[in-house]
């Protein structure tokens, strides 16, 4: 302790003193101020910087979910249009199967009106035909009747296979 | 300097040494533990240390 | 380095002209006969009359050392011996001021290495062991029992060796620091040259230091402060490492003068928090907040007096360390002996270089804490149990 008080020279702590405030106020006006500053302006433009790349990416992330969503929009009415079309499709498929079929059923109607009608007529004609011959062979069997009894069932069996072959 | 002026300062010299040395002992031990703050750990370290030199420099010279 | 390179070499320059000029102006004298170290030799060996070769030697490396660390008048740059046993010193001699009953004024080569009496003003003056005292013509000194001169002291205000090394460092600083300012407005905000090393560590002394312990909010006000100590004492630990042989940061005075402003800043920048610490302990019992009132007051006596000292000390222990090392080698004077001592001296350099940053930081680094320590916000009211 004893030393150091003796090694203590106050003409020289006052000096420094002295000397070490003026060098503050010296250099924080002429050194640290702009130099601070100048490091903090630089620093706030880097920020800045930054802040505004990221905006930047934020719309175009925007940009892209609206395109997105765009094509989204785009793809359900594609996708609409095609399946209004496929049924469409569908129905007109059914509709003419549907048509198609009653057509059918109608000519099919149509000709068993027709089958039935013929075959009404053929039936009547036959009856006619049937009829006329059966008064034919009964007129000829009369005639034969008349003549012999042998020759009129050669007669009846002869006109029998003519009926046959008829 | 007398001889228990002597005997005083290395008992000083020994406390502090002591000191600083458990200090940067543990020092080591945290930033081994967590190296990802050694930053943090060496400016605390340094710290104590000084503090602790301080106070043992001072004693030294009250005491010389 | 080359960064390092212009002001280097401006202040060698500097330096250089200066010494070759001041030269011629210093006379020789014999060192080993001056009275300074007659002085010395008579007042620590008194027991021994008759000295041996070595002992004489010894003592001349101690006084070496004693003077490569103390503060001088004159600025000594080297000596070296002649054929005939005498010592031409080369250095220059620096202006003399002090205070008594008015201001005096010379340059300090009058007083011939503390051999003459100094006239000044019808007063006369004597250097004895860098002090200056009054004394009358004949330049007699009354001692004390401690072998202490009883004659008064004036106030000394010359441009001493320190002083002159703090100009020199100051002059550095401001060169530098002001080009590094300038130099962002010329190349849009980026730093040229020199800055380019500097700017870094003043982004780290306002990133790593002042605002972690001062807070974001008040950390400006102070930055000027802690900026220009941190590269005051770092530039004046560098010079000291130097083979100029100036040592500021280990003289008592200096780092008083830096510790002090940080009391006294502290002290007049503190908020009612920072005294409400002090005086009236929150979250303690009225009886033990009196008795910690006082050890809190001397608590705040003690953080500048531990800075000053802990600087001072760091400071003068590694030199001392070194210049003894330095001083082994001719105490051992063969290649074996020697050349440890080199290789010691030598690797005790590089951890001064360190030393040397590292004392700055935590001077700077304690300052910032001291200042934060003011400015802290009521906000722990529940730590305190």
């Amino acid at each position: 302790m004893e030393q150091l008080l003796g090694q203590f020279s106050l003409g020289l702590f006052i000096l420094q003193t002295v000397i070490f405030v003026c060098l503050v106020l010296l250099l924080k006006k002429f050194a640290w101020k702009p130099i601070l500053d100048a490091v903090n302006e630089r620093e706030e433009g880097i920020k800045n910087a930054l802040q505004s790349a990221e905006n930047a990416r934020k719309e175009m992330q925007l940009l892209q979910a609206d395109n997105e969503l765009i094509l989204q929009e785009a793809r359900i009415e594609r996708d609409a249009l095609l399946k209004e079309a496929r049924e469409m499709r569908d129905k007109m498929i059914a509709d003419s199967k549907q048509d198609a079929q009653a057509e059918g059923a109608r000519m099919i109607e149509q000709a068993k009106a027709a089958i039935a009608a013929e075959k009404n007529a053929a039936m009547a004609e036959l009856k006619n035909q049937v009829s006329a011959l059966s008064i034919e062979i009964a007129e000829k069997l009369v005639k034969q009747e008349l003549t012999d009894k042998a020759a009129q069932t050669k007669l009846i069996e002869k006109l029998l296979t003519e009926v046959k072959a008829n | 300097m007398t001889i228990p002026n002597l005997v005083g300062a290395g008992l000083i010299v020994i406390g502090a040494g002591l000191g600083i040395g458990k200090i940067g002992g543990s020092a080591m031990d945290a930033i081994a533990r967590q190296p990802e703050a050694s930053g943090k750990i060496q400016t605390a370290m340094l710290i104590a240390a000084a503090l602790i030199e301080g106070i043992g420099f001072a004693a030294f010279f009250v005491g010389k | 380095m080359v960064i390092f390179k212009k002001p280097l070499l401006i202040t060698a320059l500097v330096l250089s002209l200066v010494a070759t000029v001041s030269s011629f102006a210093n006379d020789t004298t014999s060192v080993l006969t001056s009275a300074k170290q007659a002085e010395a030799a008579v007042e620590e060996v008194v027991a021994t009359p008759a000295l041996s070769e070595e002992a004489k030697a010894e003592l001349e490396r101690e006084e070496f050392i004693q003077h490569h660390l103390l503060d001088s008048h004159e600025f000594h740059l080297f000596s070296y011996g002649k054929e005939s046993g005498e010592e031409k010193h080369v250095g220059f001699p620096l202006p003399v001021i002090f205070y008594d009953e008015g201001f005096h004024f010379f340059m300090s080569s009058a007083f011939h290495h503390g051999e003459s009496v100094v006239e000044s003003n019808g007063k006369y003056y004597k250097l004895y062991h860098e002090k200056i005292y009054r004394t009358d013509a004949a330049g007699t000194l009354n001692m004390d029992h401690h072998n202490h001169p009883e004659n008064i002291q004036p106030l000394d205000l010359s441009i001493t060796k320190n002083i002159f090394m703090v100009l020199v460092a100051s002059a550095l600083m401001f060169f530098i620091f002001v080009r590094l300012a300038k130099s962002y407005k010329k190349n849009n905000g980026v730093a040229t040259g020199v800055g380019r090393f500097f700017e870094p560590i003043v982004l780290f002394i306002r990133d790593d230091i002042a605002i972690p312990n001062i807070g974001e909010k008040h950390y400006k006000k102070y930055m000027s402060h802690l900026l220009t100590v941190f590269f005051f004492i770092w530039f004046l630990n560098l010079f000291g490492l130097t083979p100029l042989g100036v040592n500021v940061t280990n003289n008592i005075a200096i780092t008083a003068a830096l510790a002090i402003l940080t009391y006294v800043i502290t002290t007049f920048t503190a908020n009612k928090n920072y005294w409400g610490h002090i005086f009236w302990m929150p979250g303690v019992p009225a009886p033990m907040k009196l008795i910690l009132a006082p050890i809190e007051l001397l608590g705040t006596f003690i953080k500048p007096f531990s800075l000053t000292v802990r600087l001072y000390a760091n400071m003068l222990a590694g030199h001392v360390v070194l210049m003894s090392i330095i001083g082994m080698m001719y105490t051992f004077n063969n290649v074996v002996g020697s050349g440890l001592s080199f290789v010691l001296a030598f690797a005790l350099s590089i951890l001064e270089i360190l030393v040397a940053g590292l004392q700055a930081y935590i001077f700077t680094m304690l300052t910032a804490l001291y200042f934060g320590s003011a400015n802290e916000e009521h906000h722990h009211e529940d730590g305190h149990h």
